[in-house]
Order: C-alpha cells, then structure tokens, then sequence
C-alpha cells in the first residue's frame, strides 16, 4: 500500500472553522502497530466512501489509558484521562467512533466521571448503523457463502453487551456464519486483555491464544473475524502456530465490510 | 407445658440466640470495608435481584446443575412452611396443627414429599457429580480440605433431613391406619412418597412406631436449627446472602473499573498546581492505594466474599486457570473470605480492635495469580450470584503498582512508553498519523 488516503484532523478542520460530525480515536494500535495500521485504513476507506464528515486527532491523540488502568497504574491512567479529555472538550467533540474496544470501553465509561462526557461508538455498530440506513448499500459479495466466525472481543462484549453490531455486519456479507462453542457472552479471551499485550504470561501449560485459535480452526472458517487489534494480533499468531495461513484468515470487521464493498 | 415444649423452646431461643451473634459478627466484619455508594437506582437493584437471586436466571447457562438446584432451592424454600408448623406444634404442644384444612392439608403435605423428594435426588446427584464424576471445578485444590467437606456435610444433612420426614410421615400413616391416638385423625388420604416406605414399618409395634415418628419430628427440627447455625460457618450462606448481594450488584456495564478519586485530586494537582483537593471526609484514614488486606477493599467485595458458595463456574471460564496458571477467581474469593474471618477473629480477641498479625491478603493471593488476569469478565459474567472477582483483582494490582512498584518488568516498560510517546510501545507521538499516508 502507498496510496495517501484522506484524512483530516481536528486541528485542520477548527483551522477552517468547521466542525466534523464524529471524531475517529484510532488508538495505540490502529496508529502503530503493522497489521492493525491496515484496520485503521479500512474503517477511513468505509467512512470515505459514505462521505461522513470525520476528523482524527493525528499527534494529538495519546493512548487512552486502558493499559495502565488494567495494570493498576491507576495514576497513568488518570494523567492519560485528564490530557486526553482536555484535548477533546477543547475540539467541543461530541461523538467518537473508536477502532479498538479497550479504547471505546474507556472513553465510553471511564471519562465521564473525569469530565469527558462524549457519545461513544465501536466502528463494528458504526458500519451497521451505515448498512441500515443504507449508506453503504449491500454490493459485492466477495465473503458471499464463506464460512466466518466471530471471537467477541471482551471490551466489546462482555464488558459492554455489544453481540449483535458484528454479527449483523458478517450476517449482511452473506456469510455463513458459525459461531465457536464460546461466544457471546460465553466468549473465550484472546488472552491479550488485563495489559497482558505487555507482558509474558505467567507459566501454564498452554497459551490462551492457542487454545482460543484452535478451538476457532476445529469450525475450518475461511476468515476469523474480530473487532480488535490486540484480538487480531493473538488470532494470528495462533493461526501461524497452526501453520493454517493459506487456509484461515483473521480478519477484522471493517476489513470485511471494505473488502466487500470493493473499498480498497 | 410438657417437658417436650420446654425442650423445644430452649432449643429454639438457643439457635435463635447463637445465630443472632454470629449474624451480627457478620455484620460487623462486612463493615470493615470501605463504603461504597450502591443505593441508586432501586427499581433496578430489585428487579435484579428478583431475576437473579430469586429467579436464578444465571443458573441455566449450566441446564444440568441449574434443574437440579431448582429442586433444592424450591424445596427447601416450600417445605419451610411445614417447619412452620413443626414450631407452632413444638412451642404449644399441638400435634399438626394446619391438619384442620383437611383434604388441602394432605394434599400440601403431599406435595412437599414431593418436593422433598426431588432435594433428595438433587443432592444425591450433587454428591456424585462432587465424589464419583468427580468434575473438574470440583475436585481442584481450591477446594482441599474444609471447603470439600463442607459441601458434603451441606449435602448430607439435607438427605437426612428428608430422610427423617419421609420416616416420619411413614410411621404416622402406618399408626393412622392403625387408628392409635392422634394420630388417627392426622390427615386424611395418603401421601405419595411416605405409603411407599409404609409396608417396612408395618411389622412394628404401635410404640416404636410413636417412637420412629418423634425421633425423626425431632431429628428435622434440630436439623434445622443445627443447619442454621452451621451457615455462618459454612460456603451455604449464599442461600441468605445472595439476595443482598444480587440487589447491590454492579449495575454499570461490567468492562467500566472504578476511578479512584483519591488519584484524581493528586492527578489534576499535578497538571494545574492551582488546584486545591477538597478535605478528605475522614483525615485520620491512612490514604491507600489498592488493597493490600481486606479494609482496603469495599463492603461489597466483602459480602461478595461471604455469599460465595465455591461452585467454581468463575475459574472454570477463566482463561487463565484453563490455560493451567495460578489463578483462580474462586480462589481469590475464598482467599477473601477467610482474611476477613481471620482479621474478625483477631479484633475479637483484642477488645475490637485490630491487633498486628504480620498477615494480608497477599499471606495468601499470591502476585503471580493476580498478574495472570486477563480482566476479561469471564468469572464475573458466570457468577451466579454477581460476584465480582475481578475488581479484587484490581484493587490488589493498584497496590502492587502504587504502593509498590512491583509490576512485572514487561507492564513498567510499557508504563515508561505511555508516559513518554503517548503509546505502550516504543514508538514517537509524531509518527502517529503516518498509518494514514503509508
């Protein structure tokens, strides 16, 4: 990939005196991380196509704390909170569109309390709302009759209820759905969550992705599907360790909806 | 007043008495915790705990263990109205005194047969899946020793007690049919369970027959008062304490962790020295971050602890037990419970006050379970009862990290990298939109 997709910032868009209807928080990953950069471009592409008036914070976007919060550095977090938030309200950002569920969890009900009061939405219950109200119409077919399942992210599921925002995107694609013994709120973690991202995982005798990835790879999906870049990252390990590439992709949500709609 | 109704009285106003003590104590432990403002919303909490507690709606994740627990909540909560009557009967010296309601009388009584007959299948059926099925969540170490015993003496005692009113119905109906004393206008009809066991009794004489039917009336009552009594003691208080802990539940969305506002005054002090914190509400109060011993933690994490009855749904989805680390959410509760019965203790043997034991949560919890935590909310959505293990795991992490800086070595780089570059990773904050022109 080389192309320049468009997207503008907070700051270009209060330079010229506008406002953009909803902030896209991008988060650690989406910004940095190789394999999730490819998540933030889809959700752009989808945004783009729809014609939303979007806008991202670029440099001035910080991670969002939820690292350090899960870890227990509940004074990072707060420092990372209060900055992050001052930010925002100084852009007076009224709604936010995030691409990782720990961000879209932290924002949504972690800042209130701190002052940041800003409606929040997982880009998974974006791209559905656009599919309903017929802003990206139903073409394609590129996943049409091919077997997906979707791992729940718990920041997304459990920790928020949302299920069905996901499933209605896959369900639209006409793809077969199957859905893993442990979904839903059952939903069996990646093993990522908790800033275990961060660190080595205390001895066991098996990893938690391995056992997640596997049990996905017993269904022989042509795509495993997520809605989270630690997820993504965890999912394809496990599919590596498997040596199942050629056959199983992980894919996250947005990349589905893109590719589908021909968008990339 | 016979001897029998003095007996009986005493025995009533003792169980009565020693359970009173230990409710208080109870109480009075729950109170250690730190408050916690779970009063809103009350149309919720109770609509919460009719679901929850009262319509065990998280049971049937587990159809199996969810039916046969319905035969034994359900009976154990109907046939409480025949306990009624035992101690009307015991206090005043009547024999069966609702048996004025005739034929709806027998049909009760026959119905709570039946119910007692399914508790008994139930717990028969509990007691092989703990000891001949041997299930996993059962036989694992967090239940060595008491805990496993408990859970067999609960199970036990319930057959015995059923065991005792079906005796004892039997010897009734067979005296009845005999036409001896009063028990010859007990009840009119037969009941379903007990004129089976009937023909076993029929070659006794009418005197152990009186004698089989007054020992088992007593063995039931002091059965129960035994087994009232046994629940301070004993995992089984959920049957009481699962109604205030479902209505006090955490009714925000489960992946929302508390923020601490004793960090926020210190966070917003730093960023704007004209900031000044408001007064603390109590000065003399060590200012903690964390929990390192169970008065760091909230009054509701500490009924929590209480009304666990160890069922090990919590640690059987933990991805971190199932992947074979340390952690056991179950464990973390009864880890919990058993500080807060210590530190009881102690102030009990100190004048009510706590005396030093060199002792915390962490004596047991150990920081290698608490890191393997993926904070996913797997134990916290399968508590039957919403139980909340995860924020203890949390609070005791903030003390690891705040108090001690003790993180693994892999989260205090990532700290570094999120105080430094915006970012856990080692990236600079001004690359941070090149994703888009890549």
């Amino acid at each position: 990939m080389s192309e320049t997709i468009k997207v503008k910032t907070m700051a270009e868009y209060a330079s010229s005196g506008e406002n953009p209807d909803i902030l896209f928080w991008v988060g650690c990953a989406g910004s940095f991380d190789e394999r999730a950069k490819k998540i933030s471009r889809a959700i752009v592409k989808i945004l783009n196509h729809v014609g939303l008036k979007f806008a991202v914070l670029g440099t001035e976007e910080s991670c969002s704390g939820d690292p350090a919060k899960r870890a227990g550095n509940e004074f990072l977090f707060q420092m990372q909170a209060l900055n992050n938030i001052t930010v925002m309200n100084g852009y007076q950002v009224k709604k936010i569109v995030t691409g990782c569920p720990h961000c879209f969890n932290t924002l949504k009900n972690e800042y209130p309390s701190l002052g940041g009061n800003y409606e929040v939405i997982h880009h998974t219950q974006l791209i559905q709302q656009l599919i309903d109200s017929g802003k990206l119409s139903v073409t394609g077919g590129a996943f049409a009759g091919k077997k997906i399942t979707f791992h729940d992210p718990c920041y997304l599921g459990r920790g928020n209820d949302v299920y069905e925002a996901p499933r209605e995107v896959i369900k639209k694609l006409d793809a077969d759905l199957s859905e893993m013994k442990r979904s839903r709120a059952k939903g069996f973690c990646c093993g990522a969550g908790g800033a275990q991202m961060f660190k080595d995982a205390e001895k066991g005798n098996k990893e938690v992705n391995i056992e997640r990835t596997e049990e996905a790879l017993a269904l022989e999906p042509a795509v495993i599907a997520t809605g989270c870049p630690f997820c993504m990252t965890m999912m394809t390990d496990g599919v590596k360790h498997f040596n199942k590439e050629q056959q199983t992709k992980v894919l996250d949500v947005a990349e589905l909806a893109a590719q589908n709609f021909n968008l990339t | 007043m016979g001897t029998g109704n003095i007996l009986f009285l005493l025995l009533l106003f003792s169980a009565i008495t020693w359970f009173s003590r230990n409710a208080r104590q109870l109480k009075k432990n729950i109170g250690l915790g730190k408050d916690l403002d779970r009063s809103d919303r009350p149309a919720e909490r109770w609509m919460t705990m009719i679901r929850v507690a009262l319509g065990q709606s998280k049971m049937v994740s587990r159809p199996v263990p969810a039916l046969l627990h319905i035969f034994v909540y359900v009976g154990f909560v109907l046939i409480n109205i025949e306990v009624l009557e035992m101690l009307i009967d015991g206090a005043i010296g009547t024999h069966r005194i609702f048996s004025f309601m005739g034929g709806f009388y027998t049909f009760l009584l026959g119905f709570f047969e039946i119910l007692a007959f399914l508790v008994t299948f139930g717990c028969v059926v509990f007691l092989i899946r703990r000891n001949v099925l041997r299930l996993k969540r059962f036989i694992s170490k967090d239940l060595d020793g008491w805990p496993r015993s408990d859970a067999n003496i609960i199970l036990c005692s319930e057959i015995i007690l059923m065991t005792a009113l079906f005796l004892m119905n039997a010897s009734e109906q067979v005296l009845k049919d005999q036409g001896i004393g009063p028990y010859r206008t007990a009840f009119p009809g037969g009941l379903p369970v007990s004129s089976l066991l009937a023909p076993l009794l029929s070659s006794f004489s009418p005197d152990q027959l009186i004698l089989i039917e007054r020992s088992c009336w007593w063995l039931h009552i002091i059965g129960i008062f035994g087994f009232l009594n046994y629940l301070p003691y004993s995992k089984h208080l959920h049957i009481v304490l699962a109604f205030p802990t479902t209505w006090f539940s955490n009714l925000n969305p489960k992946g929302a962790f508390s923020n601490l506002a004793s960090v926020t005054n210190e966070v917003k002090a730093i960023l704007d020295p004209s900031f000044s914190p408001p007064a603390p509400a109590d000065p003399s109060a060590p200012l903690r971050f964390g929990a390192k011993d169970v008065n760091d933690l909230s009054w509701k994490q500490l009924l929590d602890a209480y009304s666990c009855t160890e069922c090990g749904r919590c640690t059987s989805s933990c991805p971190a037990n199932q992947t074979g680390k340390l952690l056991s959410p179950r464990k973390i509760m009864m880890d919990t419970r058993d500080r807060l019965e210590e530190v009881g203790r102690n102030r009990i043997e100190n004048k009510g006050t706590y005396k030093d034991d060199g002792k915390n949560l962490f004596s047991s919890i150990t920081a290698e379970e608490l890191w393997a935590c993926t904070s996913c909310n797997a134990c916290v959505q399968e508590c039957p009862v919403n139980i909340d293990p995860l924020s203890i795991i949390i609070d005791m992490r903030r003390f690891l990290v705040m108090e001690q800086s003790a993180a693994p070595q892999g989260l205090n780089l990532m700290f570094t990298n999120v105080e430094n570059n915006g970012a856990p990773w080692q990236f600079s904050p001004s690359d941070r939109l090149n994703w888009a022109s890549e």
